[in-house]
Parts: structure tokens; sequence; C-alpha cells
């Protein structure tokens, strides 16, 4: 199912949680709405779903706009953060509630439910676990209860808020990958919220960076990492450095000077570097500053270098170099970025 | 709420090494405080009972008056606790799920019984709901006041705030998310309702039942002044021991007081345990 969510605006007393975003998810796809808290990431699946409703806006499945249909008529599976499984009831009641509550015309019979029931529990990898209750269940298990409930009613889209957050690392690890698979085997439409990028870059085949109540770029993980297109994308994915530069005559000055790189266009900018493309210079024309901490991280070195900033507090910078680098604690270090973006004010 | 469940029944010590202190002073100060309260009276009932007899004691036990007196104590009271089940139910669900001017008046109201002498609050359900009082005139010639439905409006009364009180904090517990699962899942509001958020409720109503019940069968005071008080008909059993009392027919108060102690106890003993195999079966809910 194709979603089309078309300039959506939502307001919580008057506050804009979202304002003016539109987004077209395909038929099929696996999206992750990343953000920091309070981007708007859970308000706009919850108004996907149809918990809550638009200030203005529309929102489409397919062509037909369902903007103003309850969440009951809408169709979704819903996983939630902390699964909200009924607790009173087990495994199998818990899966098989969506379809116990239809209406008696489309309501399928007791044994076509008991049987769909048992395959979504293979489905989970919870084969024989029908009668334990949710509280005898350890977290990543009732995670995969909640999605088996919310695949039960055939959902038209599937939406996972936070779907990973309550579970220790190494079974978000699994349930991460194991989640692909489940989303390539099904191919249902897939859309989940995160604050978690490194969740969002491998588990997403698009990837929606939210900040504020707005979109900030749709794109690969490629895409929002490589090719960031706001400053807030540049610092919110990945690890990266920010200086205020010039450009003057297709040359980069920071405090005047040239550092050796070129930029075409002339005007002030922030300068945005990520620590591993970075690359340490022996020359006049570079940036520079004292080496103030050095920590090994897996195969490299990473340099926390403290430019000057005359009176003012100093820029800090963190730059990746070669294990084997001549780097000391309280010597100066020179270096360039190898690739970088500025953004102009 | 620890769940006991690794403690061995085999190996059952007195005193667990624990690292919180004053086991041994608190087990002791509550051990003193229930047998001088509780246990101490209570086992003087029993052997101020046991002077009876068990011929004595069948004697009084099968009195048509005792028995009679005891059904309508305990009928009026199961009643009165099942109606405040719904109404408790219900007023505690718009104190804690919607707020309009007057919540707080509201919810400072439903404590009143527990304050108000209960005799000031008989005579004034027999004066309203009287032949001739305001409510009961409306319902004429149907008799509410001075009939056993006249005790159950004031067992109503008495043991209201026990439902809501115990039903209120549970229910402002309750998870918003379980309700949007399941009307994400297609639940309509009744389904969900009844299918989700009263089962979740079941422990807690249960409990307010029977604070509401063990109360209302002991409760004298506001009772009396409503019930009439006729032997066979309106005439409970708090009332007829007072009377044995006043007969100083001591060992047959003391019999009727000993049945009241026994059927008590079982009920609340059978409610225990449902809410223990409940408990089992949800966890702690």
């Amino acid at each position: 199912m194709e979603v089309t969510i078309s300039n959506i605006r939502k307001e919580f007393e008057r506050f804009p949680a979202l304002n003016d975003v539109s987004l077209k998810i395909a038929s099929g796809e696996l999206i992750a709405l990343l953000g920091p808290s309070g981007s708007g990431k859970t308000t706009l699946l919850r108004l996907i779903a149809g918990l809550d409703f638009p200030t203005s806006g529309k929102i489409f499945f397919g062509d037909q706009d369902a903007s103003h249909h309850s969440v009951q008529d809408r169709n979704v599976g819903f996983v939630f953060q902390h699964y909200a499984l009924f607790r009173h009831m087990t495994v199998a009641e818990n899966i098989g509630f969506g379809l116990k509550v239809r209406p008696a015309g489309s309501r399928p019979p007791k044994a076509e439910i008991r049987r769909r029931v048992s395959d979504l529990l293979e489905m989970v990898q919870l084969g024989g676990l029908d009668k334990r209750y949710p509280n005898q269940l350890s977290g990543g298990q009732r995670q995969r209860v909640a999605l088996a409930r919310a695949m039960a009613i055939e959902p038209r889209i599937l939406l996972l808020d936070e779907p990973f957050g309550a579970l220790d690392a190494k079974v978000r690890k699994e349930l991460r990958r194991w989640l692909r698979e489940f989303h390539d085997r099904t191919g249902h439409t897939t859309v989940f919220v995160t604050h978690d990028q490194e969740e969002a870059l491998e588990l997403a085949d698009r990837v929606v960076v939210m900040s504020q109540g707005k979109i900030e770029q749709v794109g690969s993980a490629d895409d929002v990492y490589d090719r960031p297109g706001s400053p807030f994308v540049f610092s919110f994915i990945g690890e990266s450095s920010q200086l205020p530069v010039e450009v003057k005559d297709g040359t980069m000055l920071f405090q005047g000077q040239p550092i050796g790189i070129s930029e075409p266009g002339d005007g002030a900018g922030e300068l945005f570097f990520r620590p591993e493309d970075v690359t340490l210079v022996d020359a006049p024309d570079a940036l520079f500053g004292k080496v103030t901490a050095c920590r090994r991280l897996a195969g490299t070195r990473i340099a926390e270098i403290d430019i000057a900033n005359d009176g003012h507090a100093p820029y800090h910078v963190e730059v990746e170099v070669p294990l084997h680098a001549p780097i000391e604690l309280g010597s100066e270090a020179r270096f360039r970025p190898t690739r970088w973006k500025v953004f102009r004010n | 709420m620890i769940h006991n469940a690794t403690a061995s029944p085999a190996k059952w010590r007195l005193k667990q090494p624990s690292i919180i202190p004053g086991f041994g002073l608190t087990l002791g100060f509550s051990l003193a405080y229930l047998s001088l309260i509780i246990l101490i009276p209570v086992a003087g009932l029993l052997w101020r009972t046991a002077g009876l007899g068990w011929s004595g004691f069948f004697a009084v036990l099968t009195d048509r008056r005792t028995l009679d007196a005891l059904y309508i104590s305990f009928g009026t009271a199961f009643v009165a606790a099942l109606v405040n089940v719904v109404f408790g139910t219900v007023v505690a669900w718009v104190l804690t799920r919607y707020n309009f001017p007057g919540r707080r008046l509201i919810d400072a109201i439903v404590d009143l019984p527990f304050a108000l002498p209960t005799a000031v609050a008989g005579i004034a359900l027999a004066a309203l709901y009287a032949p001739n009082g305001w409510v009961g005139s409306l319902f004429m010639p149907f008799r509410i006041a001075f009939t056993p439905l006249g005790i159950v409006v004031a067992l109503v009364f008495i043991g209201l705030p026990f439902v809501v009180r115990t039903v209120q904090p549970v229910m402002e517990e309750l998870d918003r998310e379980v309700e949007e699962a399941a009307a994400t899942l297609g639940a309509n509001r009744f389904q969900t309702i009844s299918k989700v958020i009263l089962p979740g409720l079941t422990p807690a109503i249960l409990t307010g039942f029977a604070l509401a019940f063990a109360r209302g069968v002991g409760e004298y005071g506001s009772v009396i002044f409503i019930a009439g008080n006729i032997p066979y008909v309106s005439e409970i059993a708090p009332l007829l021991i007072v009377i044995r009392l006043e007969e100083f027919n001591y060992a047959g108060a003391t019999a009727i007081a000993t049945i009241m102690l026994i059927i008590s106890f079982v009920m609340l003993f059978i409610i225990n345990l449902i809410q223990a195999w409940n408990r089992r079966r949800y966890g702690n809910v």
C-alpha cells in the first residue's frame, strides 16, 4: 500500500508538533523516521495510524483519502514501544484479538482463527508459546508477539514506534536483522520510528530525518550520511566538526587565514567535515590546534584538537589519525579536511 | 511488589538474613498489636460461644430469627457491594478519565461516607427515602425505607468509597497504549472496554467488592435507622446481637457473632484465593 502524506500540520494546544510535512512512501518500502526527541516523528507515525488527527493536511492510502477514517477503519498494524500486550490474555489470545473483534459478518470461524494464530506464531518463531501470558515472556519475545498481533489483521501498512527501544543491545541487534528479513519475506509497507541512527541507517530502505516538526532530508543511508542536505543532518548523523569560514576568490579562509582548500562561490558559511575525512599535513596553510586528548577507537585513533579563538572558548574538533601518526598530547597538529561541505549563512 | 517465587517452602526459616534491619522488632510489634486489637477479642468471642456447647450453638444457629437476620445481613451487603462495583467503577472512571469543573469537589465528596458518623447518614437517608420523604414519596406505593431495600441503600452509601478508592489508582495506572492497541486491531469502544480495560481492573474491583461487602456485613449505625428492624423481615444480624446482649443472653450474642465471623472469613478467604490465582496468571497486576 502506497502512502502519501500531504502538507500535514499538527498542533498540540497551538504548539506545532508537525509543520507542513509531506512524504511519499512507496508500496513495500521500509522507511525509518529518524530524529531527536521532540522532532515530531512519533506524532507523524500516530497520524498515519489514525491515533491522532492532523490539524490540516491530508493522508492518502493509495488513492483513497484516509485523513478522516478512524483508526479501526484504517486497518494498520501498529507496534507500540512498550508492546502494549493484553496481559490478561495468552499469547494466542493476544494474536487472535484483532480477528475475534471483527463484526460477525467478516469474522473468520474459530478454527480458522486458531490456524492463523499458529501460522503467525511460527512466522515470528514463537511456536509452542501460545499458552503463555505476556509476563512470562522476555522483552524480545513480547516484541515479536506484538508484531504477530499487528500482522494478524492483515494490515495495509505496518507501523512500529521505537520497536527496539526497550531491549538490551544484543537482542536489539538480533531483532533488527530479523525484522529486515521479516520485511523482505512479507513485503509489507513498513514505517518505523527511531532515535538510533545506526538502526535507521542499517535497516531502512530510506531514512526520513526529522527535526523540530519538519522533514530535514529523505534519502538512502548513503544519501543522508555522504550527502547531508542541511547542517542539522550533517551534525545529527554520524560524527562531525563545524567551523565558521569565509570563501574569498575560491579560497577558504578560517580566521582570515587560508587553510589550503578551495571552494567555489564567495561568502561566509559553516564548514562541516567528518573525523575520518581529515588528513594531517605539514604546511603553513592548514587548520591547526593543540591536541588535548587522544583515544584509541577500534582500528583507529581519535585526536581531540582545540583551535584557539582569540579570547573566546576554543573550537573543539575531532579528527581521525593513523595509529602510527606522531601525535602527542599538548603538541600542535596541522590538518586539512579532504571531504567537506560548506553551508552558507 | 516482590514476587516470592524462589523461596523454597521446604526449608522454612523464621528469619531470612536481610540487609534491612528490624525484622525481629517489627514482627514482634505486629504480633503484639494484632493480639491486643484482634486476636484476643476474637478468642474471647470463641471462648464465650464455647460455653454454649454444640447443642446450644446449633439451637442458636437454626433459630429462624437468627437465620433470617444472617440472610438479610449477608444478602443486603452482597447486593449493595454489587451495586457499588458498578457505580463505584463508573465514578472512578469519571474521576480519572475526564477533566471537568468540580472534579476535585466530587473527588472529595466520595470520601464523605468515611467521615460522616454512620448514624447521621442513616437518619438522613431514612428521612429522604421514607414514604413521606423527598425521594421515597416518588416511589409510593413502593416502599424503600423500612424494608431490606432501605438497608441496601444505606450500605451502598457506606460502601461506595471502598470501591472508588481501590479502583481509581489502578485505573490511573492503566496504559493508554493498550487501549490504542485494541483500537488499531479494529476493536470498537465497547469491545475495548469489555475485553481489555475491565479484565485489567478485575483484581481491583474484586478487592473493592470485598471491602464494601465486609463493611456492609458489619455496618450497624446507619442501617438501624432506615431498616425498620422488623424481626424476620428487616432485622440485621448485628442488631440481633445487640438485642441478645440487652437480654443478658451473652452466649446467644457471641454465638451469632461467631457465625458471622466464620461466614465472613470464608468469603474473604475465597476472594483472596481468586486474587492470588489472578496474580499467578497475569503477574502482579
